[in-house]
């Protein structure tokens, strides 16, 4: 998976200029790597043929572990190890659990499924990306596109010039899961740049 | 294929001003890289006395016992859990604008959310501390987490409301943290994107966990956001649900009741919405945000603030009616003795809460009040007032008197360390915002963007334009060439 790449990089200021670039590039043949933006910009997963996240079923899964942690050890703790009498009410007082079971239920869900999100889209404090504009969090509409062996660089930028692109140019970056992209120095702002 | 979503001319514009995507970066992050004003300093170092002397109150309260209070045995329960409530309430205004509006597709949650989301955070930090020094042995606070120990193991009472609470307020915090920070890792990726020093491109570029913005990323971000949302949701209503169970289980009349559940939730959500106007026209206005946090949004939260206080109205006579239905003279007492006697000990509370919290927001029926700044101010500070003497008169009202005559307690007034605690939480609250208004991104950047083209001012008179000749296109087309 990971490896240096060579990109091309073009950046769009409109997300109706970018619809139509994205659906060239990909009738063209070339292989988006990502698009960068600074918002989410609807229906671009779709238009990038990326297929549905399923993070909320594992947000479900979660849940019911949640539930069932919670039951069974109550249930455990009230009805075998520790039977506890409490005004003479049942051992298993199953309306009484059911607070708990609920609060556990959705902590479960929420602590796991922000875990698997931040895994998944490799997010931690000190990760080091590769960040190929710095106005993707702010104005730009970033694509990104991998280069190949048969890839014509000069081609594909006017290629996306053409297609709207305001800024395009190559940059080499490492591309893979987790440890593969700590490759630079991440540079700071500047005006004169515009990146 | 048409990107722009339609959105009716009568909907007010979320964004005013002529904006585009740089400017809301610019407008929105600007405060966060500029030196803070005169005013914040003198409001955060009060903020940090207020929570020094808080922590001088509980130096007391642990060193010398829960004795410095002026709790007695009839009232064990006085400013402290009075104190709790009161800031759990605070904070359910914000799960209510993140979540349950997400889930009804609000937009103009957007320009409040976040920093409704961190006024959650903060209040809940804040109401923790009540039951926390109140065990009075703190250094055993522990013990209400089951875990496996050498005294048995004994576990907990799963059936007591208290640990219901335990379990609440924990979730509560952490579901709300984990929200509120997933949201803020975009903001914080454009504020280290646009760092021009190295010191604060290292700590936002630590703070956005590396956030690129890449579409698959958004995709399952939405999708967290969402379930988040819908998570959230029943979790706050079960939150003060809960609260409100520590009095409904028990039998102490006048919190022996049904009504509790709904009624403290409705409280919750009003005291809170008041809490967001008075912490946002600050904001607003310091930050220079009006743009952003609009007369509309305040108009929006007001009308919330009349539904909620009117819901909170007729808890308070469905009570008095229930209590004279049932005919119970326990609960007669307590409702029209120790409340309703405007000379009984605690009267004046019971008439200076339905005041504030039933009367006053009534005002706001008038739309011209409702969209004024200053009135809207004055009324968030009165409704505070009000919701926070409502739990008063709930808990004191209810036990200073109990069934046995001689025992009923002379007249309850908080020591010094009482009201010293409650200030700090007032410190550790201000303290907490403050920072926050200052290194945080206070409105959500990228969901602003995300609406702009729809509810911004200046795109929305481009789409009244495209509007009429439409209208007048459609009329030639359909209407004229049909005859």
């Amino acid at each position: 998976m990971s490896g240096i790449k060579k990109f091309v990089v073009g950046s769009f200021d409109d997300e109706a200029v970018l619809f139509p670039a994205v659906k060239n590039v990909r009738k063209a043949g070339y292989k988006i790597h990502d698009v960068y933006t600074p918002f989410p910009v609807h229906g671009l997963d779709h238009a990038l043929g990326l297929r549905e996240t399923s993070i909320h079923t594992a947000g479900f899964i979660y849940a019911i572990t949640g539930t069932t942690t919670a039951l069974s050890f109550m249930s455990w703790v009230f009805t075998k190890d520790w039977p506890l009498n409490i005004g003479g009410k049942p051992h298993f007082a199953l309306p009484a659990w059911i607070p708990i079971t609920f609060e556990l239920t959705v902590l479960f869900a929420a602590v796991g499924m922000v875990l698997t999100f931040c895994y998944l889209c490799q997010l931690s404090p000190f990760v080091k990306k590769h960040h190929f504009s710095s106005r993707a969090t702010d104005d730009h509409f970033v694509m990104v596109i991998e280069c190949t062996d048969k890839t014509n660089e000069e081609e594909l930028q006017s290629f996306l010039k053409n297609n709207g692109a305001l800024d395009v140019n190559t940059q080499i970056a490492e591309s893979g899961w987790w440890l593969g992209r700590y490759d630079r120095e991440q540079k700071l702002y500047r005006e004169e740049l515009g990146y | 294929m048409s990107l722009l979503k339609y959105e009716s001319q009568l909907r007010e514009p979320l964004v005013d001003g002529n904006k585009n995507y740089h400017q809301v970066t610019e407008d929105i992050i600007a405060p966060i890289e500029m030196k803070p004003s005169k005013l914040w300093y003198v409001g955060f170092y009060i903020s940090v006395a207020l929570l020094l002397f808080g922590v001088y109150s509980i130096y007391r309260e642990v060193t010398y016992g829960i004795g410095q209070w002026n709790l007695n045995k009839t009232i064990g329960w006085g400013w402290d859990i009075t104190n709790f409530v009161w800031w759990v309430g605070i904070g359910h205004a914000g799960t209510l604008i993140s979540a349950i509006l997400l889930l009804f597709r609000q937009g103009w949650r957007t320009g409040v959310n976040r920093a409704a989301e961190a006024m959650t955070i903060f209040a809940v930090m804040c109401a923790g501390q009540f039951p926390i020094w109140h065990m009075g042995r703190v250094w055993m606070a522990f013990f209400v987490l089951p875990y496996p120990n050498t005294r048995g193991p004994l576990w907990l009472n799963f059936n007591s409301p208290l640990l219901w609470d335990v379990f609440a307020i924990s979730t509560y915090f952490t579901v709300s943290l984990l929200f509120w920070y997933s949201g803020l890792l975009p903001d914080f990726a454009t504020v280290r994107d646009r760092a021009k020093t190295k010191f604060r491109k290292m700590m936002y570029g630590v703070a956005a966990f590396g956030w690129t913005g890449s579409t698959k990323h958004w995709q399952r971000f939405e999708s967290l956001s969402l379930v988040l949302a819908g998570l959230s949701t029943p979790l706050v209503l079960s939150v003060h649900t809960i609260v409100s169970f520590d009095f409904a289980t028990s039998i102490v009349p006048g919190w022996h009741t049904t009504i509790f559940p709904p009624y403290f939730v409705a409280g919750a959500i009003f005291s809170g919405f008041a809490m967001v106007q008075t912490l946002l026209i600050i904001v607003r206005k310091v930050l220079n945000l009006q743009e952003y946090i609009t007369i509309s949004h305040i108009e929006k939260m007001n009308k919330v603030i009349v539904l909620t206080g009117s819901i909170v109205g007729i808890a308070y006579l469905t009570e008095l009616f229930i209590a004279w239905y049932g005919q119970n003279p326990y609960e007669l007492a307590a409702f029209f003795e120790n409340r309703g006697n405007i000379f009984s000990p605690y009267g004046w509370s019971y008439y200076l809460m339905m005041f504030c919290n039933v009367v006053s927001p009534q005002l706001f029926w008038s739309k011209k009040l409702r969209r004024n700044v200053t009135v809207t101010f004055f009324m968030s500070i009165i409704v505070n007032i009000g919701m926070w003497y409502e739990r008063f008169v709930i808990i004191v009202t209810s036990v200073y008197r109990d069934f046995l005559p001689s025992s009923w307690s002379t007249y309850y007034s908080p020591s010094i360390y009482e009201i010293g605690f409650y200030l700090g939480t007032f410190g550790l609250f201000f303290t907490c915002f403050f920072l926050f208004a200052k290194y945080f991104p206070v409105i959500a950047v990228a969901e602003i963007k995300s609406v702009l083209k729809t509810s911004g001012a200046n795109y929305k008179m481009k789409m009244s334009d495209i509007e009429k000749t439409d209208a007048e296109k459609f009329y030639i087309d359909e209407v004229e060439h049909a005859h």
